[in-house]
């Protein structure tokens, strides 16, 4: 067992360190996962402290630009926010959102997939016909519509993210699941007398996990910019918990008056973070692709 | 008949699908002693894997049993509703599958999957589970069991594995073993020697044992009765001796034509004329007629049952080849 932990772990560690693309992913990954557990202890104020705001502070420009403060070194908003701090804790919730939802939306997914892959006949056909008619509009228009009949709320957008998500994973685990099954283990295992939902999670289940963690890395970064979407529209989170869309929302009305560094920071955070989780994302869709070796 | 270990009456499967219903096994009856090892024998799609299925309960859609009873210890199969049928399965009859490469989960170690039906047939403790992994290995012939036991499939050569997947099917003490083409799979040294290590096993545990192949060459080294399917029915049964010295049907006696002997010279190795028939449009009466040498017109119309020409020997056929 040791050993070919080894044998898998060497070649894996390998292929990583030849590609230049998922060494950058993960950089920029480690970075955030930097950002996310320690920087509110790095940064000096905390944004949801109202009491901690300056007025008089308000719209400064980052610290390199004339006027500059050095106690907010990308600038503050119109209430004398450190845009720095926002974006730490802005971040925090976006990953937060992207991560549950990616998890709830892979569980259920992956539940309906195996379903409707291994007992197919009608229930198969319902599962996968949902799936076609939600596949048949935009994500995000389901997502809109969706939060617009529940109301703001981070619990809210983890809801609408797992309806919009779980096609996906419905789609790739049913596929898989039906190749699986055909495999004589399946009827060894049913041969020997195990119950089909034994079947399913300790026979088919592990066998089709793989595609799984690579649809899972890369939608991480989809919900984050469906999520932003939501927050940019107005629809998203609760003012009161900003994420990084709702400062870029925020951020956006100034944005043409020359106040530029309220919108573009968080802007660039979001297109940071989603870039690093797809470098990465296509790395493991690379390698855990057993037709591309 | 209620001494017999597994016995079949007129079992009919069919499968139902669009382009119409298949006949896949029509009417066929056999029984099999404790101890006792049958061969079924015949060529792609006559029905013999359907009939090792049905017996393990495990005809799938759209396949159906339409009619017919399998007498296992004296309780009809179909009857049972799953849950009663999962407590046969694995442990009372045991399975073992052409392919040794696909019929172990890759994700799991040798041990993980033999102990697998110990626990679900069984209450040994994890002690008494290793141990009895370790004597089952040593059975079948694979050294360091100690050590084989935390490997993966990928580690075994596909000999192995199948000796692994038989020390599986022996690991509950089964009563019957259902061995569907076990050596199809392996190159000819391995085959007999899977096949000598199977028939010494099942001899030692008094475990009855229906061998499903294509190769006569197989059941004649290891069976002690033979039966011979075309086309979803049995054409011709008997012992082992009945069947390879003194067989009566065409079909049988072609099927053993067609063997290469390495030992006599030979210049043309037999073939059975014509086709299978389709399976969907079977001809009226024997259904080895269009192929038959040595049919006549009763054969065309009308369909032969078997019948008896030796204690024990029967044959489905009017005109029984005389040797």
């Amino acid at each position: 067992m040791k050993k070919t932990g080894a044998i898998w772990a060497s070649e894996f560690v390998h292929n990583f360190r030849g590609n230049i693309s998922a060494m950058i992913g993960s950089v920029i990954i480690l970075f955030f996962i930097f950002i996310v557990a320690f920087g509110p202890s790095l940064v000096r104020q905390n944004p949801y402290d109202i009491a901690s705001l300056q007025l008089i502070d308000a719209y400064k420009p980052p610290v390199w630009l004339p006027d500059g403060d050095p106690n907010y070194i990308l600038g503050t908003d119109g209430q004398g926010r450190d845009v720095l701090a926002s974006i730490v804790y802005g971040t925090r919730i976006s990953l937060f959102i992207g991560l549950t939802a990616m998890i709830c939306s892979s569980l259920i997914g992956s539940a309906l997939g195996l379903i409707a892959g291994y007992y197919g006949g009608r229930l198969d056909g319902v599962i996968m016909r949902i799936a076609d008619v939600q596949l048949s509009f935009p994500s995000i228009l389901i997502a809109l519509f969706l939060m617009s009949a529940f109301g703001k709320g981070i619990d809210n957008i983890l809801i609408s993210l797992t309806c919009v998500g779980w096609v996906i994973y419905a789609r790739t685990v049913r596929g898989s699941t039906l190749s699986e099954k055909q495999k004589e283990y399946v009827q060894a295992a049913k041969a020997a007398g195990l119950p089909n939902r034994l079947i399913i999670v300790r026979h088919i289940l592990p066998n089709v996990l793989t595609p799984l963690i690579v649809v899972g890395t890369i939608q991480i970064g989809t919900f984050i910019l469906i999520e932003a979407s939501l927050s940019f529209l107005g629809v998203g989170v609760p003012i009161t918990k900003p994420s990084l869309g709702l400062l870029v929302k925020n951020g956006f009305d100034v944005l043409l008056s020359g106040l530029w560094w309220t919108s573009v920071f968080p802007g660039a955070f979001i297109m940071l973070l989603v870039f690093g989780i797809n470098l990465l994302g296509d790395f493991l869709r690379d390698e855990l692709n057993p037709r591309l070796k | 008949m209620t001494d017999k270990l597994l016995s079949i009456r007129g079992l009919k499967i069919y499968f139902h699908t669009f382009a119409g219903v298949i006949k896949a096994v029509d009417g066929v009856d056999f029984s099999v002693d404790e101890g006792e090892i049958l061969g079924v024998v015949g060529e792609s799609g006559c029905g013999k894997s359907v009939v090792g299925f049905s017996i393990m309960g495990l005809t799938e859609p759209p396949g159906r049993i339409e009619t017919g009873e399998i007498r296992f210890n004296g309780v009809n199969l179909p009857d049972l509703d799953e849950r009663r049928m999962r407590k046969i399965r694995g442990k009372e009859i045991a399975m073992v599958f052409q392919d040794p490469m696909t019929s172990l989960n890759p994700l799991y170690t040798i041990q993980d999957q033999m102990e697998e039906v110990m626990k679900l047939h069984g209450d040994m403790t994890a002690e008494q589970r290793k141990n009895r992994c370790i004597e089952l290995l040593t059975e079948v012939g694979i050294s360091q069991p100690q050590t084989r036991l935390k490997n993966y499939p990928h580690q075994f050569s596909g000999g192995m594995r199948q000796r692994v997947i038989v020390a599986i099917a022996l690991a509950s003490n089964p009563k019957l073993v259902i061995a569907d083409e076990p050596t199809t799979a392996l190159d000819v040294t391995i085959q007999s020697q899977i096949l000598k290590l199977m028939k010494r096993l099942v001899k030692e545990h008094r475990t009855a044992m229906i061998l499903i192949t294509h190769d006569l060459a197989v059941v004649s080294e290891m069976t002690d009765k033979i039966m011979v399917m075309y086309c979803g029915r049995i054409v011709e049964k008997g012992t082992r001796d009945d069947i390879i010295n003194r067989c009566r049907h065409p079909y049988t006696i072609g099927l053993l034509g067609s063997i290469p002997k390495l030992a006599s010279r030979q210049n043309r190795l037999f073939q059975i004329p014509g086709m299978v028939p389709n399976i969907m449009n079977l001809p009226p009466g024997c259904s080895f007629a269009p192929r038959c040498d040595y049919a006549k017109d009763r054969c065309r119309t009308v369909h032969p049952e078997l019948a008896d020409i030796e204690p024990g020997h029967e044959t489905a056929c009017y005109y029984p080849v005389e040797r």
